[in-house]
């Protein structure tokens, strides 16, 4: 046998760490100090103080918030929209991918692949100008709306409209992009299933529900999870496009919160303490979805 | 085999071409806008087929310095962004990929927990702040170097190719640099034209970080211009001052959707080459996380 000549004393190991060095500085800089920026949760900001000698409030700002109206509001805000996202955006990606699956004419499913991507890689400002253009005031759908029921819906100012849009927006961006995933899982179907499927009379429907879904079940399982778990994040570009003053009701999520509190206001330590909230919140649904998938006999996602 | 069409198969074409045009209308219609004079597309009375042709808004944009000043911003770092978030992420994916080297196991847990667990917007604003990186362009490229995420998918490539190529290498007499440079890098053109696409997109479309980061709009990329632009028909949206007074007074719709497709002008370039890359590396991404 020939010994493998891999590097082993610290001499030779050295280009190693120094090329590790750069992405681990990164990481500590832009990651884990912000992190230990967490404890001004529990003091009171003061910007002549600094971080450091900054006073001790213990938990008092995290009394503050939860004793707020606010936070309900937030939590019942955030909440939804995940909510809607899970029961609309989430079966609507599954449904396109099956359809998907089910072409047959391999050119003219990759052309369709390629128009429902793209959208995935337009930024929110371009979606939210693309929005603005349809759905403002001098906007095409609003022109029509008025022919046809009289009187215009401002769309883009009205607390009714604001979750329709949203969702309809995350739909019209990521279903496409989202769809991926299940086609890799039901391409990993043995074909010779629903050879034995034909053999005993199956139509493409009791294919669909026989085999193809068990067939991706764990993928839809893990990916539930996986969103049942960031169910704190609203998509933060997209909320923070779409809010203004005059549907701020039922648009104001923790994170625009967040940004008000603590970028528009200065109140650095409350913008913090809540922010930490969702951290933590998250953390605990992550690990809770991961738990749950390991429940299920699944591979969990860590 | 001769492919029966049945009519299942004629349903979910017929179903799959809605789909497809409901996503290329949009489009359609922001092209046909910025081509038409102010006064018909307010009248709406045409959708994706102007009345009348007129290049205006494009002429009026490719002359308004505020928007070609964005545009360089952009440009600007996109480039920087692109370079330092490929080396960045390649060299700490190329060392992690490594399977001997010891304190690799920390190293990993010590990124994968950013994933999980993140200090914040204000915490992470605070930093930036005292680094003194408000009002430059590193304010927005640093922080978005690299992510968890990206190590992952680009070391589990390296983790693929074969490990007789460094010693075959290394017998040779070549440093771990050299191995690297003329050996592996050469094999990952794959990986690395994905996340040379990946980062060009990021950081074309990066918003929010300009927006918190850069007070002096001068320094501005296209995205915020751009919703500044965009809000102002939005009429309940205070624009907030950046987008001068001059280009204030020519926004109609045709300058709004022109500079909307101006700005996504570079990612449908850059799509079809994205395309052939993503569905690979997107997976490859899913099965890691």
């Amino acid at each position: 046998m020939q010994r493998i000549l891999r590097p082993k004393r610290f001499n030779q190991l050295w280009p190693f760490y120094l090329l590790a060095a750069p992405g681990i500085l990164y990481f500590v800089i832009f990651h884990y100090i912000p992190m230990s920026g967490l404890m001004l949760a529990f003091k009171e900001y003061s910007p002549f103080k600094g971080l450091i000698n900054s006073s001790w409030v213990g938990l008092d700002n995290f009394r503050q918030f939860f004793g707020t109206s606010d936070f309900y509001i937030l939590l019942k805000n955030t909440l939804l929209i995940s909510l809607l996202n899970l029961v609309i955006y989430f079966p609507f990606t599954i449904i396109l991918s099956l359809l998907l699956n089910e072409l047959r004419l391999k050119v003219f499913k990759r052309v369709s692949q390629t128009i429902v991507y793209l959208p995935h890689f337009l930024s929110w400002v371009v979606i939210y100008g693309i929005t603005i253009s349809f759905f403002g005031p001098s906007g095409v759908i609003n022109h029509y709306f008025t022919e046809w029921f009289g009187g215009s819906a401002n769309f883009l100012v009205s607390n009714e409209w604001f979750r329709p849009l949203v969702i309809f927006q995350s739909i019209w961006k990521d279903a496409g992009w989202g769809t991926i995933i299940f086609l890799a899982a039901l391409a990993g179907i043995n074909p010779e299933q629903y050879e034995a499927a034909k053999v005993d009379g199956a139509n493409r429907f009791q294919n669909i529900w026989h085999i193809t879904l068990p067939g991706i079940k764990s993928t839809i399982v893990i990916l539930l999870l996986l969103r049942l778990g960031s169910s704190m994040d609203s998509n933060f570009m997209q909320i923070f496009l779409m809010t203004n003053s005059l549907n701020l009701d039922v648009s104001n999520v923790f994170d625009l919160f967040v940004y008000h509190i603590g970028l528009e206001q200065f109140n650095y330590s409350f913008a913090i303490t809540v922010g930490m909230f969702k951290s933590v919140a998250s953390l605990i649904l992550v690990l809770g979805a991961n738990y749950a998938a390991k429940l299920l006999g699944e591979e969990g996602i860590f | 085999m001769k492919l029966r069409v049945t009519w299942f198969d004629s349903l979910i074409v017929v179903i799959i071409c809605l789909i497809s045009l409901l996503v290329i209308l949009p489009f359609l219609y922001i092209i046909a806008v910025s081509f038409s004079p102010p006064g018909d597309s307010l009248a709406g009375n045409f959708f994706i087929w102007p009345k009348h042709w007129t290049l205006d808004a494009y002429s009026y944009l490719l002359n308004a310095d505020t928007f070609l000043t964005s545009v360089r911003n952009s440009v600007v770092i996109t480039a920087m962004g692109t370079l330092l978030s490929l080396f960045v992420s390649v060299t700490l994916a190329y060392a992690l990929s490594k399977k001997f080297l010891p304190g690799r196991r920390i190293m990993l847990l010590f990124i994968f927990f950013t994933m999980i667990f993140h200090g914040g917007m204000i915490p992470s604003y605070l930093v930036v702040k005292n680094l003194g990186l408000i009002d430059s362009y590193w304010a927005v490229v640093l922080p978005a170097a690299s992510s968890a995420f990206n190590i992952m998918v680009i070391r589990s490539f390296f983790q693929s190719l074969p490990e007789s190529l460094d010693e075959a290498a290394r017998i040779d007499g070549a440093g771990e640099f050299r191995i690297l440079y003329s050996v592996v890098l050469p094999l990952s053109k794959p990986i690395i034209a994905t996340f040379t696409l990946f980062f060009m997109v990021q950081f074309w479309n990066e918003f929010f970080s300009a927006v918190i980061y850069l007070n002096d709009t001068s320094r501005w990329p296209i995205q915020p211009l751009l919703r500044q632009m965009v809000a102002i028909s939005a009429s309940n949206i205070s624009a907030e001052a950046a987008v001068d007074a001059q280009m204030a007074a020519n926004l109609g719709p045709n300058v709004q959707n022109a500079a909307i497709l101006l700005a996504m002008l570079p990612i449908v370039i850059v799509y079809p080459f994205l395309q052939k890359y993503f569905a690979k590396g997107a997976m490859l991404g899913s099965i890691k996380e």
